[in-house]
């Protein structure tokens, strides 16, 4: 099927698919070509010539090495596989003269340039270019764009690449941005001045080689050479996505993507790359203690001691929020279960099946989007619930697969067929015959909104029935991190949140902020952020937020990775299982680990898969028999995709940000 | 025989005495190495790395624009900047401080900064009684720069054509 074609790169050999262009199978051969406008992940425009190389035989000309195909090139006299020379003379001055004219227009505001340090244009004009310019002319300026909040411009710096055009077109799914004008007067502009209206802009940032498109919030404030990087994994959706957080000192100053083909190739969502001033605003540095109904400061012996007089004897259920680790759920669970308490994570009301993973995880992973030529979203907007993953689906549509969508009819950023937006909608799906389409490789991807709500069950098993019948592979979406490592240990109660309430006397709320406690149970909050869970809270524990301790968490698909500390919690605020670590001491029920190694290895002899790091193990699955729908209208679990978290709506730049989406819905409304 | 004559004519004759008188007396009409400090000084070369400045333009605008080169560069890491945006959306630093104990003079600083910020000036009369006044905040060293700053220029005018 392939059609492999062997090249002489530099005088070394190699069998590549002739599809490949000669940028690529130098890559192969590990001969690095530079390059600004290429970029693996977007189409190929060939318009920086900073690629290019000695094709040996071919035009007596330099040729764009990132546009022309390994099939295309001429082989030898005698049938000789084609030569490619990527360091003779010529190359060298055709990269010179490049770069020359490259800079002509390219101010020297390298000292005051956010990208200093970090700019592909720095790096190769050291590498490749000269250190002398011919040029006597007055430099082109250009008008700044406005594009928002987020992304700052300086246009002057454009050496015209097109990769945010590309990038915003092609992923990103919006129409805004592209190039007018030719030769000098060609500029990168975005149509009828407008600001990127997308989840994912911030990838422009990082897309840019040069310091063109910059972050706004991060603007000045620090180096990338004075910044510590940890790696780390996101948690503002259900993605997981891979990222580096970058810290000076104890604050946290920017967050960027790492790659990773299974889970977000290499983007992120703004939520997760610009959420890092909400870890340094409302944060809880000390316990609290509620006095005459006013919470007041106290010391972490007091809260202990408050919380030990609480619990004792009392009949304690637990709730675990959004963003709870893995380790604090278990340490939670083992601490309340331990003592006949109830558990429940599914704070959002939405069923997911105790027990099945094939119900509450599916069946299917983030790449088997890739493949997939029928997707069938339902009671799930992707496009606010996961961004990365809509750009993943809307890459599959762009390759030609069908979507279909049952929810309230949004921009996807793709076409779709809708197909209602009520529960009797799914119905309706089971009474198709789908004997045409069982080869076709499919994906069925369940929202959270769909399953809220008194039938969730039954649409639960719809859904997985509607899978059986097309022989697709199933997908539950979640909107929240916690959520799958949270069904894997088991914290949870048959019958979820209103069982698991039922009765108690103490409720101990482990980061949930997205629902109301009934008055009359005395709350014990533990958490990061002053969010609606501390207000109704009696006793409060300040514990770390996700960059601040090292921790486990399962994402959408399955897949459990491991999060670390970037930084140090602020003030008395303890990591989260470590506090309910102490807590069992002082309540006299001393758990059974003196450190997170111990906790894990006790965690990972009940849950095995959660050892098995960065894969997605095979749920077997269990089939579901159907029950009768209701009529119910289904309502997407996300209303403000940029507010979903208490560290989201911490942050000033998210409210900026959700402010100005908002403005710019009823503008165009 | 001869050594004991020889040392008998020398001793005789104070001849080391007058040897040492010689040179005594030829550096005492000799002109003075030695200058009355506090009231005379030296002459320095235009090169002379001491106290640390930060320079403003003539309009009176800082120079510094919080590239931070030389926070980079400093060996010693000396030098600590923090900045942001000011109002004006021009890139400021909002803290500019030099550990002057740490320092080791090296000039660095001045070599690595692209606006002529930050310099060594001429003076090195800056002796504190406590160590805490040697760490250096911005406006101490803006002060240094205002007050310097016709000696700073003029070293720097007379350096050009070497550099």
């Amino acid at each position: 099927m392939t059609n492999l074609k062997k090249i002489i790169i530099d005088g070394n050999e190699v069998e590549v698919d002739g599809a490949m262009t000669i940028l690529q199978a130098a890559e192969v051969a590990g001969i690095e070509i530079p390059r600004f406008c290429y970029h693996e992940r977007l189409s190929i425009a060939g318009n920086c010539r900073m690629c290019l190389v000695e094709v040996v035989g071919g035009p007596p000309k330099p040729a764009a090495s990132c546009a022309m195909q390994v099939r295309d090139l001429r082989p030898g006299p005698e049938g000789q596989p084609p030569v490619v020379k990527t360091k003779s003379p010529m190359v060298k001055k055709a990269r010179e003269g490049v770069m020359e004219f490259l800079l002509l227009n390219h101010p020297l505001d390298c000292p005051i340039c956010d990208q200093g340090g970090e700019c592909d244009l720095q790096d190769q004009a050291m590498a490749y270019g000269v250190d002398f310019s011919r040029s006597r002319e007055a430099k082109r300026s250009m008008t700044d764009l406005d594009l928002g909040p987020l992304v700052a411009t300086t246009m002057t710096r454009c050496i015209s690449c097109t990769r945010c055009v590309r990038f915003t077109s092609e992923v990103a799914g919006i129409m805004t941005m592209g190039q007018t004008g030719r030769g000098e007067d060609a500029e990168i502009t975005t149509y009828l001045n407008a600001t990127l209206d997308s989840n994912l802009q911030g990838n422009i940032i990082d897309l840019c080689p040069v310091g063109a498109l910059t972050s706004k919030p991060y603007a000045f404030t620090a180096r990338p050479w004075e910044l510590r990087k940890t790696e780390t994994i996101d948690v503002m959706d259900a993605l997981g996505s891979n990222i580096r957080v970058d810290t000076k000192g104890r604050e946290v100053k920017r967050i960027v993507p790492r790659n990773h083909d299974g889970v977000n190739e290499e983007w992120l969502s703004d939520k997760g790359r610009f959420i890092w001033d909400g870890l340094a605003r409302q944060r809880l540095d000390t316990p609290y203690i509620r006095v005459n109904g006013k919470l007041q400061k106290a010391s972490w012996d007091e809260a202990m001691a408050a919380v030990v007089t609480a619990m004792t004897g009392k009949k304690v259920a637990a709730i675990a929020g959004d963003l709870a680790s893995v380790e604090a759920m278990y340490a939670l669970k083992a601490l309340v279960g331990g003592a006949g308490g109830n558990v429940e994570c599914r704070v959002d009301g939405a069923y997911l099946p105790l027990g099945d993973r094939s119900g509450y995880v599916g069946t299917a992973t983030i790449a088997d989007i890739d493949d997939a030529q029928m997707i069938q979203l339902i009671g799930t907007n992707p496009r606010d619930e996961a961004p990365v993953l809509n750009a993943r689906i809307r890459a599959a549509w762009a390759r030609g697969a069908n979507i279909g969508l049952i929810g309230d009819e949004v921009d996807l950023t793709y076409e779709y067929t809708h197909m209602g937006n009520t529960v009797a909608d799914i119905e309706k799906m089971l009474n198709v015959d789908y004997k045409q389409v069982l080869d076709v490789p499919s994906i069925i991807i369940v929202g959270q909104g769909a399953l809220q709500g008194k039938d969730g069950e039954a649409v639960m098993d719809a859904v997985k029935r509607i899978a059986e019948l097309t022989d697709s592979k199933f997908m539950v979406l979640h909107t929240a991190a916690a959520r799958v490592g949270g069904m894997d240990i088991g914290f949870a109660t048959e019958g979820g949140m209103i069982t698991a309430l039922d009765g108690a006397a103490v409720v101990y709320n482990l980061g949930a902020d997205e629902l109301d406690i009934d008055a009359g149970p005395f709350v014990i909050y533990q958490g990061s952020h002053g969010d609606r869970g501390a207000h109704r809270a009696d006793v409060i524990l300040p514990s770390a937020a996700y960059t601040e301790e090292s921790a486990i968490f399962v994402n959408t698909e399955g897949r459990p990775q491991m999060a670390q500390r970037a930084a140090f919690a602020p003030g008395d605020a303890r990591e989260g299982w470590a506090i309910i670590r102490a807590l069992s001491g002082a309540l006299g029920a001393e758990l059974p680990f003196n450190n997170l190694s111990e906790l894990r290895a006790a965690m990972f002899a009940e849950v095995p898969h959660l050892a098995a790091l960065d894969s997605v193990p095979e749920n077997e699955w269990k089939a579901a028999d159907v029950k009768p729908l209701g009529k119910r209208a289904i309502k997407y679990a996300v209303s403000d995709y940029y507010l979903t978290n208490p560290i989201a709506r911490a942050s000033g730049i998210m409210s900026e940000v959700s402010k100005s989406a908002l403005g710019a819905k009823m503008a165009a409304e | 025989m001869t050594v004991t004559v020889n040392k008998v004519i020398k001793r005789f004759l104070l001849l080391d005495f007058f040897s040492a008188f010689g040179t005594g007396m030829k550096y005492f009409f000799r002109p003075k190495a030695t200058i009355n400090y506090p009231h005379e000084k030296g002459p320095l070369s235009p090169r002379f790395r001491g106290e640390h400045a930060l320079r403003r333009y003539a309009n009176g605008e800082e120079r510094c624009i919080a590239c931070k080169l030389c926070e980079a560069i400093c060996p010693a890491q000396a030098i600590t900047i923090d900045a942001e945006a000011r109002e004006d959306g021009s890139r400021r630093t909002t803290r500019y401080d030099i550990d002057m104990t740490k320092c080791i003079f090296c000039g660095l600083c001045q070599e690595a900064c692209p606006v002529d910020a930050i310099v060594e000036g001429p003076n090195f009369e800056y002796a504190t009684e406590t160590r805490e006044e040697l760490f250096y905040d911005k406006d101490k060293l803006l002060e240094n720069g205002a007050r310097w700053e016709a000696e700073i220029a003029m070293n720097i005018q007379l350096d050009a054509p070497y550099r």
